[in-house]
C-alpha cells in the first residue's frame, strides 16, 4: 500500500507536471500558428442572455481573483508570510479569497444549470465543454474544502507548496512536503495539472485572448492591398 | 487631402416592389450554412414597421452608433474601459429572440405517419436544437403590416409625429407604406470596426468594403451592439461574427453583388465615390441637421483636376478615377442631390444612399374620379399621407428641408415628363415647376433616364479591382503557384 502511494506520488507530482506543461506549450503554440480560427470564446450569450449574466460575471471575476492570489503566493511566499504575521491581515485575506472562491462556485453552478436547462445553450455544449466544467468543479470544491478545513492555506502554501512548485520549475521536483499533504490538497493539485493539460485542446484557450492592441489603437482600421508608404514616397521623389 | 475610393450604393425606394428577390439571392449564396440561418445580410422591411431585428432603430435599447459627448465622438455601446469591464457579459447585446429562431419542418412525418383519421402534418422544428418548437417570429414577420397596431405602431420613427398624424397612419384607407431594403452600409466611420477588440473588422483601403476577418474574430460580440443598423450578425455555431461582404468576390471580377444583380425593380445602383479621409472625424461631429450636407461635402468631385492629381498620388488607379466619373451614385448623391443617407444621426457616415419614396402617388379626387396629378405642380407635401417628418427622421437626420427638396424635384420631373409624353400639362408651366425645384429640362431628362430606362451598365459601374497587383505585393505569384491555395482549407467548425 505504501509502495503504491509512493509510486502514485512520484507520477502525479514529479512526472505529470512535465507532461502537462510540455503539452500545454507545444499544442497551444502550434494551434495558434496553424488554426488561429479556433481561438474563440465560443460565446453563447446570443442564445441565452439572462442566466448568462449570473453565470459568467461571478465565475470570471471570482476565478481571476483566486488565480491571481495563487500566483502571488507562489511568486513572493516570504511577503505573504510577512503579511500573515498579523492575524487581522491574515483573516482579511483568507476571508476575501474564500468569498471569491464561493463566487466562482456560484458562477460555475449557474453555468452548469444554464447549460442544462436552456435547450439552445445545452445544444451548443460539447463533450469537451462538459469535461472542462467537471474538472473546474473538482478544482473549486477541493479548493474551498481545503480553505475551510485545512486553515490557514495562504500561510502553509507559502511555507510548503511554494517551495515544491519552485522545485518543479527548477526541474528537480522535491516531494518532501507533498507526500504528507491531505488527500483534498493533493486532489486540488492534480486537478490543476489536468486543467493545464486540457487547456490547449478545449475552449480554455480563450483565456489567452486579450484585447491588448485595442486599448492603444486608433478607432478605425484600414487594410490596404497596396503599400501606401512606397506609393507616397515614390511620388514625392519623382 | 487623403483621397480614398469607396464603392457606394443608391437604392431608389420609389421603385422597390418588396419582392425580396435580393434577400433570397443573398441567402442562397452566403447564409444557408449552420449558424447563419437566421441572418439576413440583405433584408427588406415594411415601413412604418419594426424591422429586423425588431426595433433595431431604438438605440436606447441597442446602443448602436456614435454619440457626441462634449464635442468628441464616442461609441454609444462601448469604450476602451468598458471593453475590459464588460468583457464577460455584453450588456446591450441583442439575442436570438430579437431576430427569430430559425425553423424547418419535420417533413419525414408526412411519409412515416401511421394510417389514421387525420392528415399527417409536418410539425415545425428548430434549426438550432432540432426540437419541436412554436413559431413566434420569422423573417419579414411584419411584412406589409403597416397600419397594424401590433407591429407598425412600434416603429420608433413615428415618435416624431403628432398624435393626429399617427392616428391618420392607422386609419383605414389613409395608411401608407413603403419598402426599405437594407444591406451593410459600408460606412466611412464604421462603429463596428471601432468597437472590435480583436481588430478583426476592417475597411478595405482600395474600395472601402467593410469586412470581418474570421481568423481574427474572438467572439467578443462588440460589433453586434455597436452597429446601429444591426448588420453584423453572430454565428452561434462557429462562434464568429459575420456580415455583408458586398459580394466582394463578384465585385472584384466586375460583377454586381447578387442582391443588386437580381433586383427585379432595378432599384439598385452601384458606383465609386472619392472622398477625403482627412475630413471623416470633423464631418461626423456636426449636428444632426447638418450631417447630410457635411457628408456630401466630404465626397469629392472626380472631374476636379486637384482631386484627380491627389487621388493618383494616393495610389488610386486611373480606371477607378474613370469609374468615379461615370458613377451613378455620384449623380444621385452630388449632382442631383436626391439620394440621402439612412439615419445619418448615427454618425457612421453610411455609404448607401436612398432616394426617398413619393408613394402613395399624389392625386386629387373629384366625386368618384381620381385625377393623377394636382392642378398645382407641387402637391402639398405637408398634407401628404407619408408625413415629411417621418421621412426626415429616417433619411434627413430630422432635417425636413432635404426631404422637401427631393420630393419637390421628383414631383416636378413627373409633371415635366407627363407634359412631354401625355401633353395634358402645359409645358411652360412644367418647365417653370422644374426651375422652382432647382432642376432644368436637361437634368430632368437625365434623372428620368437613369431612373426609368437604365441598363445594367448604367446602374453598375464597377472599377477593375487590380487584385493581381495586390497579390504581387504580398507574395511572389510564381511561388504562390506551388502552394495549396489560400483562404480556408478546412471546413470551419465550432472550436475545432
Amino acid at each position: 500500500m505504501g509502495q503504491l502511494k509512493s509510486i502514485l506520488d512520484t507520477f502525479f507530482f514529479s512526472m505529470f507536471p512535465y507532461i502537462t506543461i510540455f503539452t500545454f506549450l507545444l499544442v497551444t503554440i502550434q494551434r495558434y500558428r496553424s488554426k488561429a480560427y479556433t481561438y474563440s470564446s465560443l460565446s453563447s450569450q446570443f442564445l441565452e442572455n439572462r442566466q448568462h449574466f449570473w453565470a459568467m460575471v461571478p465565475f470570471h471575476y471570482g476565478i481571476i481573483s483566486v488565480l491571481t492570489a495563487h500566483f502571488v503566493w507562489f511568486l513572493v511566499p516570504e511577503t505573504v508570510l510577512w503579511w500573515n504575521s498579523v492575524p487581522a491581515r491574515l483573516y482579511v485575506m483568507e476571508i476575501a479569497m474564500f468569498i471569491f472562491g464561493l463566487m466562482t462556485l456560484i458562477g460555475l453552478v449557474n453555468i452548469i444549470i444554464r447549460r442544462q436547462t436552456n435547450s439552445m445553450a445545452r445544444f451548443v455544449t460539447t463533450k469537451a465543454d462538459w469535461l472542462v466544467l467537471g474538472f473546474l468543479m473538482i478544482q473549486i470544491v477541493t479548493g474551498l474544502y481545503t480553505a475551510y478545513f485545512h486553515r490557514w492555506g495562504s500561510s502553509w502554501f507559502a511555507a510548503s507548496l511554494a517551495p515544491y512548485l519552485w522545485s518543479v520549475f527548477k526541474l528537480s521536483p522535491d516531494l518532501t512536503y507533498i507526500t504528507a499533504m491531505p488527500f483534498m490538497v493533493k486532489a486540488h493539485i492534480v486537478s490543476a495539472y489536468s486543467i493545464i493539460l486540457l487547456f490547449p485542446f478545449t475552449r480554455l484557450v480563450h483565456i489567452l485572448v486579450l484585447p491588448n492592441p485595442y486599448l492603444w489603437r486608433k478607432p478605425q482600421l484600414v487594410r490596404w492591398n497596396w503599400n501606401r508608404k512606397t506609393i507616397r514616397t515614390t511620388e514625392k521623389n519623382s | 487631402m487623403d483621397i480614398r475610393s469607396q464603392i457606394s450604393m443608391v437604392f431608389h425606394l420609389d421603385k422597390c416592389i418588396g419582392c425580396h428577390t435580393c434577400s433570397i439571392a443573398c441567402k442562397n449564396i452566403w447564409t444557408d450554412r449552420k449558424g447563419t440561418e437566421y441572418m439576413w445580410w440583405n433584408n427588406v422591411e415594411t415601413k412604418p414597421g419594426t424591422g429586423f431585428p425588431t426595433r433595431w432603430e431604438d438605440q436606447e435599447k441597442y446602443k448602436g452608433g456614435w454619440e457626441l459627448v462634449n464635442g468628441e465622438l464616442k461609441l454609444k455601446s462601448t469604450s476602451k474601459v468598458k471593453t475590459v469591464t464588460n468583457i464577460f457579459h455584453n450588456p446591450n447585446m441583442p439575442t436570438m429572440d430579437d431576430y427569430y429562431e430559425p425553423w424547418s419542418y419535420k417533413y419525414k412525418d408526412l411519409f412515416d405517419a401511421p394510417a389514421g383519421d387525420d392528415q399527417p402534418t409536418a410539425k415545425p422544428i428548430s434549426m438550432v436544437t432540432g426540437e419541436y418548437m412554436d413559431i413566434e417570429a420569422g423573417p419579414n414577420w411584419d411584412d406589409d403590416l403597416s397600419g397594424s397596431p401590433i407591429y407598425a405602431e412600434n416603429d420608433i420613427n413615428l415618435d416624431v409625429l403628432s398624435e393626429e398624424q399617427r392616428d391618420q397612419l392607422f386609419a383605414i384607407e389613409r395608411l401608407m407604406m413603403f419598402y426599405f431594403p437594407r444591406i451593410c452600409n459600408h460606412c466611412v466611420n464604421p462603429s463596428c470596426v471601432a468597437s472590435c477588440p480583436s481588430g478583426a473588422l476592417y475597411k478595405r483601403g482600395e474600395d472601402g468594403i467593410v469586412l470581418l476577418d474570421q481568423e481574427r474574430c474572438r467572439a467578443w460580440r462588440s460589433c453586434i451592439s455597436a452597429c446601429p443598423y444591426k448588420k453584423t450578425y453572430y454565428n452561434w455555431n462557429t462562434g464568429k461574427s459575420e456580415k455583408c461582404i458586398l459580394c466582394f468576390p463578384r465585385v472584384e471580377t466586375g460583377q454586381a453583388p447578387a442582391c443588386f444583380h437580381s433586383c427585379v425593380g432595378r432599384i439598385r445602383y452601384l458606383g465609386v465615390l472619392l472622398y477625403d479621409a482627412d475630413k471623416i472625424e470633423e464631418t461626423a461631429k456636426h449636428s444632426d441637421h447638418e450631417l447630410v450636407d457635411t457628408q456630401r461635402e466630404m465626397i469629392l468631385d472626380p472631374f476636379d483636376e486637384d482631386v484627380i492629381r491627389d487621388a493618383k498620388k494616393n495610389g488610386i488607379a486611373d480606371s477607378t478615377i474613370k469609374a468615379a466619373q461615370e458613377s451613378p451614385v455620384y449623380k444621385f448623391v452630388k449632382d442631383w442631390g436626391i439620394a440621402l443617407p439612412p439615419h445619418v444621426e448615427y454618425r457612421t457616415l453610411p455609404m448607401l444612399f436612398y432616394v426617398p419614396p413619393m408613394l402613395p402617388v399624389m392625386s386629387s379626387q373629384e366625386g368618384d374620379s381620381v385625377r393623377s396629378i394636382n392642378e398645382e405642380y407641387f402637391p402639398d407635401f405637408e398634407k401628404a399621407r407619408t408625413p415629411i417628418k417621418y421621412l426626415a427622421k429616417m433619411f434627413g437626420g430630422g432635417n425636413e428641408s432635404h426631404l422637401r427638396y427631393v420630393l419637390k424635384k421628383q414631383s416636378a420631373i413627373r409633371a415635366y415628363r407627363r407634359a412631354v409624353t401625355v401633353g395634358d400639362i402645359d409645358m411652360l408651366n412644367a418647365e417653370k415647376a422644374l426651375m422652382e425645384a432647382d432642376c432644368h429640362p436637361k437634368e430632368a431628362d437625365k434623372i428620368y433616364k437613369l431612373t426609368s430606362l437604365c441598363t445594367f451598365d448604367d446602374r453598375f459601374v464597377i472599377p477593375a479591382a487590380h487584385r493581381e497587383e495586390a497579390i504581387e505585393m504580398m507574395k511572389d505569384p510564381l511561388e504562390h503557384k506551388q502552394e495549396a491555395g489560400f483562404g480556408f482549407r478546412e471546413a470551419p467548425e465550432r472550436g475545432k
